[in-house]
């Protein structure tokens, strides 16, 4: 890349009007959005009922099992989405419509896999809070001010986590096919192997080893904690088989991967693009 | 003058040579084709211009620039239209060209007028809000091109952009691209159709199993198979090896040169026939004497057909059908995908 015309007003533009571009799909075949929202809450509903007499005592720090849940939720969105970022990358490489992309004179090619990020990330808040909506209106309660601060940076990291690799995927799979496959496979066992649905407590200790490995415990986690009222980065919010882990602890882990990931995509993304 | 040189370029697909050592000047503002059958070679040639792929030997240069190395400049420089056309069928054309502006960081206050100029210029009033999935393929194609000229690019270049098109749309973008060649920009056109290329282009080149077979102007192509070319049948449909027969006859008439079977065509003879008084008579007696008789002779003005034909001795539906049998392109498009 020639970087001495690198332009950040045309950086700007472009990555602009790729980001455009998937919203306008998004407005005009908005089911992926209406199922993104629908499936979490009737899940909500579903899951609520099938615990609702669960003994308060076992969930840490919360009084009903819907409160519980409601941060697995958030978290569980948040994760599809950004592992289905990759279809509309890998459609545009079928189709060939990624050809127009890679002849015209982009300032980065960064610029298309930042509008994807951007995308998704916008994708899931807009979520995030209609569940958080939908799930005081049943009365499980709404986040603080801070604690809002929490959730909206424990998702961005676990989005660029997850959206990185997602992109990835979709240049290295041959179809769509694959990466559907894909995603269908490591969807619900990590939603099941992490502590969306029930604590670690809860858990055969083998279970519990790979749940508090899992990221998206590591994202729920904070999240469950900017639920109750007395919200302290250093409040424990995971009894690992390992050990304790406070909020700060699950964020940092979080970032740390988030970095990782981006640092090992990187030059395969290059590759690709260049 | 030459405003694109194409040195000593190379391509290999596995165990294809798609593109052999090919050789290539353009001038600037000139209108060039690219003519071969089905396999030749050119889309593999117009996306290493478009820097799509990047060639295994060789090099190009635009305008002095280096093809592989800057390729940011040239890609300012040029408007690619693809063989195959991609729009997202999702947005409308003018959306899509919208788009398409931004990638190519057109301002904002150009953008617009630039934009309704090609609506007009490609006719494209009455459709253009409309989604892309509902185009007709006339209208992709329009689209398509509208998109690859929005940023006034130097260098045009378009795969086949008229195959299957119905005349209407031919018709508008034909004119159009005599109109670009007249303001000054270099259009590199690629087509299996020889009207189109006889009709459009300055320059030709015949490509056939990756490699140059001929190329000049076309009307210097076609005089410098010089003579009359004629067509000669002694049955309306010959076996091979009658076929054969008479052409060892008509190989010791003097006059007669450069002569091939036209398997497309009933076995005929073509070949070419100096400008002689007597030859037609020397010719009806060497028959006779072979016991073969005239069924059909007939003359024409050479066309780039001949020059295909003359230089690898099949007519250019042959060397398609031919190659037809030979592709598996459902494995290329996965190939050819980044
Ligand atoms: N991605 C690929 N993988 C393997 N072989 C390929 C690939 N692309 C092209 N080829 C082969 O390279 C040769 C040239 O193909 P190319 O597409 O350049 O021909 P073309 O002249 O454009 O043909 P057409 O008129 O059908 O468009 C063919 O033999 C083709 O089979
Ligand atoms: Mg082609």
């Amino acid at each position: 890349m020639e970087l001495k015309q690198f332009n950040f007003l045309f950086l700007y533009q472009e990555t602009f009007a790729l980001t455009k571009r998937l919203f306008i799909q998004l407005k005009r075949r908005p089911s992926t959005l209406v199922a993104g929202i629908l499936q979490p809450i009737i899940w909500l509903f579903l899951f609520g009922a099938l615990f609702s007499n669960a003994p308060k005592d076992f969930l840490p720090g919360v009084d009903s099992y819907g409160n519980f849940l409601g941060a697995g939720l958030i978290v569980f969105t948040a994760f599809s989405g950004a592992l289905n970022s990759g279809l509309p990358l890998m459609f545009d490489r079928e189709f060939g419509f990624l050809n127009r992309l890679l002849v015209a004179p982009l300032t980065s090619r960064l610029s298309i896999i930042l509008s994807s990020f951007l995308y998704i990330t916008i994708l899931s808040f807009i979520q995030s809070i209609a569940i958080m909506f939908i799930s005081y209106l049943l009365g499980y309660g709404f986040p603080e001010f801070f604690g809002l601060g929490i959730v909206f940076a424990t998702l961005i990291l676990l989005v660029l986590f997850v959206t990185s690799i997602s992109l990835c995927l979709a240049f290295i799979l041959p179809g769509h096919i694959e990466l559907i496959a894909l995603i269908f496979v490591v969807n619900l066992p990590l939603l099941f192997a992490s502590t969306a649905l029930a604590p670690i407590s809860f858990m055969p200790s083998w279970l519990g080893w790979i749940a508090s490995f899992n990221p998206l415990t590591f994202a729920i986690e904070p999240i469950r904690v900017s639920y109750t009222s007395s919200i302290n980065l250093d409040f424990i919010a995971l009894h690992a088989p390992y050990g304790d882990l406070t909020c700060r602890n699950c964020i940092s882990l979080l970032f740390i991967l988030t970095i990782s990931s981006l640092i090992v995509i990187n030059p395969l993304l290059n590759k690709k693009l260049n | 003058m030459n405003y694109i040189q194409i040195k000593n370029l190379s391509k290999r697909y596995f165990d294809v040579n798609a593109l052999e050592n090919i050789n290539i000047k353009i001038s600037r503002g000139s209108l060039f084709g690219l003519l071969g059958p089905n396999g030749a070679g050119k889309t593999t040639l117009l996306k290493i211009l478009a820097t799509l792929i990047s060639p295994d030997d060789g090099k190009v240069e635009i305008n002095g620039i280096d093809l592989v190395k800057k390729q940011r400049q040239i890609r300012e420089l040029i408007g690619y239209v693809a063989q195959e056309i991609s729009l997202d069928k999702i947005l409308t054309g003018r959306e899509l060209l919208d788009f398409q502006a931004d990638l190519y960081h057109i301002p904002k206050t150009k953008k617009l007028e630039r934009i309704q100029d090609l609506i007009i210029k490609l006719d494209m009033q009455n459709w253009i809000d409309r989604k892309c999935g509902t185009y007709s393929g006339g209208m992709k194609r329009r689209i398509d091109l509208a998109a690859g000229l929005l940023h006034l690019p130097e260098v045009l270049i378009l795969d086949e952009p008229t195959v299957g098109l119905d005349i209407e749309s031919r018709n508008i973008i034909w004119d159009l691209l005599k109109k670009l060649k007249n303001d000054g920009m270099t259009i590199i056109l690629s087509s299996h159709y020889l009207n189109e290329i006889d009709y459009l282009a300055d320059t030709v080149v015949i490509i056939n199993d990756g490699k140059v077979i001929d190329q000049g102007n076309p009307s210097y192509l076609k005089s410098k198979l010089g003579g009359e070319r004629i067509s000669l049948k002694v049955r309306e449909f010959s076996s091979p090896e009658e076929s054969e027969k008479v052409k060892e006859i008509l190989n010791k008439i003097d006059g007669i040169r450069q002569i091939v079977i036209n398997s497309a065509q009933g076995y005929s003879l073509n070949f070419i026939a100096e400008k002689e008084k007597d030859l037609l008579t020397k010719l009806k007696v060497e028959l006779a004497f072979s016991k073969f008789e005239i069924f059909s002779l007939t003359q024409s003005q050479p066309s780039l057909d001949d020059v295909y034909l003359q230089a690898t001795g099949k007519t250019l539906q042959d060397a398609e059908i031919f190659m037809a049998g030979k592709r598996d392109l459902k494995k290329e498009s996965k190939q050819s995908m980044r």
